[in-house]
């Protein structure tokens, strides 16, 4: 058992890749066993996540090198201080990025293996959601650039096929392509940023470049690169055109795993700015950077979204209107950690806000999505002016998505509410001009999820619609998981920030823990 | 000025990669520009390996002169793999696309839009 407890980061890969490529094979032997599998793999993943995150929050981070056998073996002592293997750095930012996965990329399996019944191709669809699954683990997971490109081409190409999988007359084809298109192109811009830093430092290792960083004018050029590729990837304003497109096309399960697949690209984001060149950009300068898109994002996202026919579309607005909140919350983190005219309080709790509302918005965004598959798989349409009236059949989806409307419009007592709150305050003694339009795209959300409520659930019981039956019970399971967390996060908030939160931010701010977690103190 | 050929002809690449992905209109055109921009990525990785008058790592036989670390081949490698996948990925969409629209023209390939 020992053995296995040692090398728990190295099976968060593991397992969802073998799973993965076992996956086909199983599924000539019948669709329940394969079923089984499938669930078997993320269970057992997820609970690994789980692990590793409360091993993380419990001891510290964890330094985890493949292809040794003793853990003190980090740096080879030939190697003139140079860490030559894959090195996966698992803080508790990490950790709290972990969590996050885990919990939706159960209940999506969950959800798709109830949801897929019907439809053929299923060898493929899971086997790609098991790599989905593993590119996003080792997103959060590594400590070590090149490894990170993998991973975000491992996770966009998976995505991407996902995404088209279901070929709708050539629609989600085309919002496949886009997707895999703008993922390559983000990919090759992270890439030289990659070598810029490796021809100067001689490294591909987070801690040691962030250890050695200069600040020459090629690193301003690797730091742009750098945050241009994963802005992209994390779908903010002004490069979010691939996000309705994808979120909409893709079969719902899989939406609700692609915002997780954003937000761990949003996560290298803020590593980048915070570990990897952390005291050595100018925060000012690039916190007002982060806030602007942040603006940007929120205040585009809300407003697009609003005429949208299309519920899934109009919901993977909404998911770049709420990247807005956690790219203003981290980057008014940035901007008055470093001021000196207010106190480090705000920053931190701007900060805390920002990430906090990162977990938050995966679960109640995954839920509803997962609310929109339900009536995608009942219905058959997503488009609003056919829907109506099925809060008369449906009681537990009309409740879940009750519950995810709510958390989204930041409505007490859901989860939503907890995180921006946190943001508002926060915000609003660093500009308040900025916590008014914050305020004012949560109204306006809130306005648009009225409406989608009521054209979907309210009125009288449409005939074409008058046999329609409640979502199967694994998708009901799925919801519900995430239903309860996003009342529990919303009553208890307190708790969770002193527990994940709190953790994340400190992890994030102290650049220099990071660095010397990695290379022993130096 | 010999030293920096290579990333001159990395520089040309990306940009004519860039140029070909933002100004041409038909979706296997703009593939080739990724395609271009994955190359000069990867000739960008190599050339920054590159030590004059050094050897490659390879010990039997080998003669006493400084070896060059091969990781950025390693990563080269890696990289063209990955380009390979997502090239095929890439143009088996624009097959599908071709298949229901009878177009490859991004001017006509928009039926998501708003």
């Amino acid at each position: 058992m020992d053995i296995l407890f040692d090398n728990l980061p190295g099976l968060l890969i593991a397992i969802p890749l073998l799973g993965a490529f076992l996956t086909p094979l199983l599924s000539r032997a019948g669709d329940s066993i394969r079923n089984a599998w499938v669930l078997i793999v993320t269970g057992l993943s997820s609970v690994c996540g789980l692990l590793v995150a409360s091993q993380v929050l419990e001891t510290g981070t964890i330094v985890y090198t493949f292809g040794v056998n003793t853990v003190s073996n980090i740096i080879p002592p030939d190697s003139g201080g140079i860490p030559i293997r894959i090195i996966f750095t698992i803080d508790p930012m990490n950790a709290f990025m972990l969590i996050i996965a885990a919990i939706v990329g159960f209940c999506i399996t969950l959800f798709s293996v109830s949801s897929m019944e019907r439809l053929s191709g299923k060898d493929g669809f899971f086997t790609l959601v098991l790599l989905l699954i593993a590119g996003v683990y080792g997103m959060i997971a590594t400590g070590d650039l090149f490894n990170f490109f993998v991973f975000l081409e491992i996770s966009s190409l998976a995505g991407a096929a996902l995404v088209a999988y279901r070929i709708d007359k050539g629609v989600a084809a085309e919002a496949g392509l886009k997707y895999a298109a703008l993922s390559t192109i983000g990919g090759m811009l992270f890439l030289v940023g990659v070598g810029l830093l490796f021809a100067q430092y001689n490294s591909l290792n987070m801690a040691v470049i962030a250890d050695r960083m200069q600040l020459t004018g090629l690193d301003i050029i690797a730091f742009v690169l750098f945050f241009t590729a994963l802005a992209m990837k994390c779908g903010a304003v002004p490069m979010h055109f691939w996000t309705p497109d994808s979120y909409a096309m893709a079969p719902s399960a899989i939406t609700a795993f692609l915002v997780v697949s954003s937000q761990a690209s949003l996560y290298a984001l803020f590593r980048v700015c915070f570990t990897l060149y952390g005291g050595q950009i100018n925060p000012l300068t690039v916190g007002w950077v982060i806030i602007i898109l942040g603006i940007l994002s929120m205040f585009i996202g809300v407003t697009m979204a609003i005429p949208q026919k299309d519920v899934k579309r109009l919901m993977a607005y909404h998911a770049v209107s709420q990247t807005g909140y956690m790219l203003l919350g981290v980057g008014v983190g940035l901007a008055a950690l470093s001021s000196t005219c207010l106190s480090q309080s705000i920053g931190v709790m701007a900060l805390k806000g920002g990430l906090f509302h990162i977990m938050n918005h995966a679960i109640y965004k995954g839920l509803l999505f997962l609310t929109a598959g339900v009536i995608m798989y009942r219905c058959g349409t997503r488009n609003l002016n056919q829907l109506g009236g099925l809060g008369h059949n449906m009681k537990w989806t009309m409740v879940f998505f009750m519950i995810g409307a709510l958390a989204i419009a930041g409505i007490p007592p859901f989860n939503g509410f907890a995180s921006k709150l946190m943001i508002y305050e926060s915000t609003f003694l660093f500009n308040p001009l900025l916590a008014v339009i914050a305020m004012v795209v949560s109204i306006l959300t809130l306005a648009s999820f009225v409406k989608v409520f009521h054209s979907m659930f309210m009125g009288p019981k449409l005939p074409e619609y008058e046999n329609v039956k409640e979502a199967p019970t694994p998708m009901l399971i799925a919801m519900g998981i995430l239903a309860i967390l996003v009342v529990l996060f919303g009553i208890f908030p307190q708790q969770v920030v002193d527990a994940l939160v709190a953790p994340a931010a400190s992890a994030l701010i102290d650049y220099q823990g990071y660095i010397s977690a990695v290379l022993g103190g130096a | 000025m010999i030293d920096n050929l290579p990333f001159l002809v990395v520089a040309i690449t990306i940009l004519l990669g860039l140029y070909t992905i933002l100004f041409r209109k038909d979706l296997i055109k703009m593939i080739m520009g990724i395609s271009l921009l994955e190359s000069g990525v990867n000739l960008f990785l190599i050339a920054l390996g590159y030590r004059w008058d050094s050897i490659a790592p390879i010990f039997t036989g080998a003669p006493s002169l400084a070896m060059v670390m091969p990781t950025v081949q390693a990563l080269t490698l890696t990289s063209i793999v990955i380009g390979v996948a997502t090239l095929a990925l890439l143009l088996s969409m624009v097959m599908v696309i071709y298949r229901y629209y009878r177009t490859t023209d991004v001017r006509e390939v928009t039926k998501l839009q708003g």
